[in-house]
C-alpha cells in the first residue's frame, strides 16, 4: 500500500504502462520537459526520452490524428488533451475516426488509443477550462468512456485502459488531483467497465463518477449524523454503463439520486433514471433525481459554485427524495 | 478575381493559383498531350517497352472499371459512385510508384490506386453499393480504407509516418535501409483547405516524417472552383511548412510516377516530407449526385478532353512502337471482359445479414451492444412463420 494524490497514481500508473509496453507513446500538449500543466506526466520524458513522451504541435485535432497513424502502425497511444474545453478541435478525428474504424473495418484494425482529459470545475479557471464534455463521448458507439475518482482507481484504470484494444476517453477529476489514498499497487483491480459500490446505505441510492464521488460520500457521512444511512456508487465506467449494481442497490432503497457537474439535459442522468424506470420500477419509492450542473454555459469562476453541485444541493435532492 | 493584396516573391504568372501550367516552368511534364516525351532536368523514367505497355493497360482497365460503376449507379446497382475519370494517370503514376512496403491513405475516389495495390476493384463498389464500409484488409494491402470526411486521412497517414520513423525504418536505420518505408496520403484541393490537412503538414514538418501529400488537383470541391481555396498554386503552400513542394502534370503517367517514385525515396532516406500537386481534371461529375452543368461550362471540359491521360500514352506507345492496334484492341477488350465480371459480381453480393450490424462495434465487446443484439434478434424472430 502506498498513499498517494490522484495526480500522482496517475503518474505512477503511466510510467508503469510506459514500462510495460514498449508501444505504449505518450503525446500530447506540454506533456515532456514540463510533465503536463498538471504534472500528470512529470518526469516521464526525462526517463523515456522524447520518442515515447512526445510534445507535439499545439493542434488536437493533429495530436488524435497522428495517434490513429501510429496506433495503426502497432503503437499505443495516450493522448493528453490539456484541457476539457479544448477537445472539441479533435472532436472529428475521436467521433469519426477513432470510433469508427474497428467497425468499419469489420474488425480488421484496432486502435488502443487513450484519451486523457481534465475534465470538470471547481478550480477558479477562465472559460473552457472546467466542462463536462462525456455525454458526448458516451453517445458515441465505439468510444468507452471512464473516469476515476480515488488515487487507487486512478493507478488501476490508466493502465488497464492503457492495455485494452478498445478506443477510451479516460476523464480525470481534475479539481481532485491533489486528493491522497491508500493505492494497491500490488493488488488485483476491479474489472475496468465495472460500477461499485463505495459506501453501503439502506435509505436512499447516490451514484455519481470522477469529482462528484467525493461530493456524494460527504453527503452521506453528513446526513450519517442524522441516522439516514447513504448507499453511495462510483459509476468508473460512463460508457459502458454498469448498472446493475445499481439496479440491485435501488431494488432495496427504492430511492435514487444521481449527480454530475455536467447539464442534466440529455446527460448521463437522463440514461440512468430512464433505465433504472425500466427495470426496477416497481420497487422506485419516488422518481430518479438528478443534482447537476445547470443548463446554461459554465459561468465565469466567481459563479461557479453556483453552478455545481454540492453536499447541499445533494442533501436537498435527499430529502425531496425521501419526502416524496 | 481582382487582387489588391500584394503577392509573394516570383513570377506573377506562376503565383495565380488557376493560371494554366504550361511548360517545364510550370510543372513536371514528361509526356505531352501529343504524345511526344519531354525531357526534364530533375526527372526522367526507364521504362522498358513491357512496362510502358503495362501502364497503358492500367490506364485503360481503370477508366473502363469505373464507367461501368457509373453505369451500375444509373441502374440502381450503387447508391452513389465517386469517378475518377480523367484522373487516371495521377493515380496510376503514383499507385505504381509505390514500394511494396509503402502504406498509402487514399479519400474515397482512389480506385486506381487501390487498383494497383492489387486489391480486388470489388471493394470499393461494395461501400458504394452499401453492403459494406470498404472493409479490404488495409495492413495487408498497405492500403488504408477509404475515408470520406474531407482531409482526415493526411493525420491518419502522418502518424503512420512518424511511427515507421520510430521504428527506424527510413534512412538505413534498419542496417541495407533494404525496406526502408514511406507513406503516401491522397486528398485533393478542396481538402487543402480543411485544418487537418494543415495540422499534418505541420506534424509531418516538424517530425520529419517520411511522407508524400499527393494532392490531385482536379480543380473542383463538388462545385468550387479552385479560386476559392487558394490565391497560390498548391504545391507553394509547402514552402511554408518547411518541405519541398512540386506541382505535376496530372494528366502524365510517367511524370506522375517520376515525381511520385522521387519523393517517396527521398522521404524513406530520410528527407522528409514533399507536397506534390498533381495538376488534372475531374472529367466527370464530383459524384453521381452532382450536376457539375451547373458550375461549369463545356468548352472548359472540352479543352481538358485534348489532354487527356491515356490518349497521350496511346499516342505515345503508337508513335514510338511500343504498342499498335492490336494490342490497344486487346487491352480494350480485357477491360471489358473485367467489368464485366464486376457487373456479375456486384448484381450476386447478398445484403448483410441483419444482425451484423452489431458486429465489431468495439475489440473488447459491449454489453449495451450484446443486450440490443439479443432483443432485436428476439424481435426479429418474433415474425418467423409470418407471411410476408
Amino acid at each position: 500500500m502506498e498513499t498517494l494524490t490522484i495526480g500522482k497514481a496517475l503518474n505512477t500508473g503511466l510510467r508503469r504502462a510506459l514500462e510495460d509496453d514498449p508501444k505504449v507513446l505518450i503525446m500530447g500538449e506540454d506533456v515532456g520537459k514540463l510533465g503536463g500543466v498538471f504534472r500528470i506526466t512529470d518526469g516521464l520524458q526525462k526517463d523515456f526520452g522524447e520518442d515515447r513522451v512526445i510534445d507535439t504541435p499545439l493542434a488536437e485535432s493533429g495530436i488524435i490524428g497522428t495517434a490513429i497513424g501510429l496506433a495503426l502502425r502497432g503503437y499505443r497511444p495516450v493522448c493528453e488533451i490539456q484541457f476539457d474545453g479544448f477537445v472539441y478541435p479533435a472532436y472529428d478525428q475521436i467521433v469519426s475516426q477513432v470510433a469508427k474504424f474497428h467497425y468499419r473495418s469489420q474488425g480488421k484494425v484496432r486502435l488502443p488509443i487513450v484519451i486523457r482529459i481534465p475534465f470538470g470545475g471547481g478550480i477558479g479557471a477562465v472559460e473552457h477550462h472546467s466542462e463536462s464534455p462525456e455525454a458526448y463521448f458516451a453517445h458515441t458507439a465505439g468510444l468507452k468512456v471512464v473516469s476515476c475518482a480515488s488515487p487507487n482507481d486512478a493507478y488501476w484504470m490508466i493502465q488497464q485502459s492503457i492495455a485494452s484494444d478498445d478506443p477510451i476517453i479516460f476523464l480525470e477529476p481534475k479539481r481532485r488531483y491533489w486528493e491522497k489514498g491508500q493505492v494497491d499497487v500490488d493488488g488485483a483491480p476491479e474489472p475496468l467497465h465495472s460500477s461499485r459500490v463505495i459506501r453501503p446505505g439502506s435509505h436512499a441510492t447516490v451514484a455519481a463518477y470522477g469529482p462528484m464521488v467525493r461530493t456524494a460520500l460527504d453527503a452521506a457521512t453528513a446526513v450519517a449524523e442524522d441516522g439516514r444511512e447513504l448507499e453511495v456508487i462510483d459509476l468508473r465506467s460512463l460508457s459502458p454503463l454498469d448498472l446493475d449494481p445499481v439496479f440491485e442497490s435501488v431494488r432495496r432503497t427504492g430511492r435514487l439520486v444521481v449527480v454530475h457537474e455536467a447539464p442534466s439535459n440529455v446527460g448521463l442522468g437522463a440514461e440512468i433514471a430512464a433505465r433504472v424506470t425500466e427495470q426496477c420500477f416497481y420497487s422506485l419509492e419516488a422518481p430518479v433525481l438528478r443534482v447537476t450542473g445547470f443548463n446554461v454555459p459554465y459561468p465565469a469562476a466567481r459563479a461557479e459554485e453556483e453552478y455545481l453541485p454540492d453536499l447541499d444541493r445533494v442533501l436537498d435532492a435527499v430529502d425531496r427524495s425521501m419526502g416524496w | 478575381m481582382a487582387s489588391g493584396h500584394p503577392r509573394a516573391s516570383g513570377d506573377a504568372q506562376h503565383d495565380r493559383a488557376g493560371a494554366e501550367p504550361h511548360g517545364p516552368n510550370d510543372f513536371v511534364q514528361l509526356l505531352d498531350p501529343d504524345g511526344e516525351r519531354v525531357e526534364h532536368p530533375d526527372y526522367s523514367v526507364d521504362f522498358t517497352d513491357d512496362e510502358y505497355r503495362e501502364l497503358y493497360h492500367d490506364l485503360v482497365v481503370v477508366r473502363k472499371l469505373d464507367a461501368e460503376a457509373t453505369a451500375l449507379q444509373r441502374q440502381g446497382e450503387l447508391g452513389i459512385w465517386a469517378s475518377l475519370l480523367g484522373q487516371e494517370a495521377a493515380q496510376v503514376g503514383s499507385g505504381r510508384a509505390l514500394r511494396p512496403q509503402d502504406m498509402a491513405f487514399p479519400t474515397y475516389r482512389e480506385h486506381g490506386v487501390l487498383y494497383c495495390r492489387g486489391i480486388d476493384p470489388i471493394m470499393p463498389l461494395s461501400l458504394f453499393r452499401g453492403v459494406d464500409q470498404g472493409a479490404w484488409d488495409s495492413v495487408a494491402y498497405k492500403f488504408n480504407m477509404y475515408t470520406i470526411v474531407i482531409g482526415a486521412q493526411t493525420l491518419h497517414a502522418t502518424g503512420y509516418a512518424m511511427g515507421i520513423a520510430l521504428d527506424g525504418r527510413i534512412g538505413g536505420g534498419n542496417g541495407s535501409g533494404n525496406g526502408d518505408e514511406a507513406v503516401i496520403a491522397y486528398f485533393g484541393d478542396g481538402a487543402s483547405s480543411q485544418g487537418d490537412v494543415n495540422e499534418a503538414f505541420v506534424f509531418a514538418s516538424v517530425f520529419h516524417a517520411p511522407i508524400v501529400f499527393f494532392c490531385q488537383n482536379n480543380q473542383y470541391a463538388i462545385s468550387e472552383p479552385l479560386d476559392r481555396q487558394t490565391r497560390v498554386p498548391l504545391y507553394r503552400r509547402a514552402a511554408g511548412f518547411g518541405f519541398p513542394g512540386v506541382r505535376v502534370d496530372g494528366n502524365d503517367v510517367l511524370a506522375s510516377y517520376a515525381v511520385t517514385r522521387s519523393a517517396l525515396d527521398s522521404a524513406r532516406h530520410g528527407q522528409g516530407p514533399t507536397l506534390i500537386e498533381a495538376y488534372t481534371y475531374r472529367m466527370g461529375a464530383h459524384t453521381t449526385s452532382d450536376d457539375p452543368t451547373r458550375y461549369r461550362i463545356a468548352s472548359e471540359v472540352e479543352s481538358w478532353q485534348a489532354k487527356d491521360p491515356i490518349l497521350r500514352m496511346r499516342r505515345f506507345l503508337d508513335k514510338q512502337g511500343i504498342a499498335g492496334e492490336d494490342y490497344f484492341a486487346e487491352v480494350d477488350a480485357e477491360a471489358a471482359r473485367e467489368a464485366v465480371h464486376l457487373r456479375e459480381r456486384v448484381l450476386s453480393m447478398p445484403d448483410p445479414d441483419p444482425l451484423s450490424i452489431f458486429d465489431h462495434v468495439y475489440p473488447n465487446g459491449s454489453p449495451l451492444v450484446d443486450r440490443e443484439r439479443a432483443q432485436y434478434a428476439e424481435y426479429l424472430a418474433s415474425f418467423a412463420g409470418e407471411a410476408h
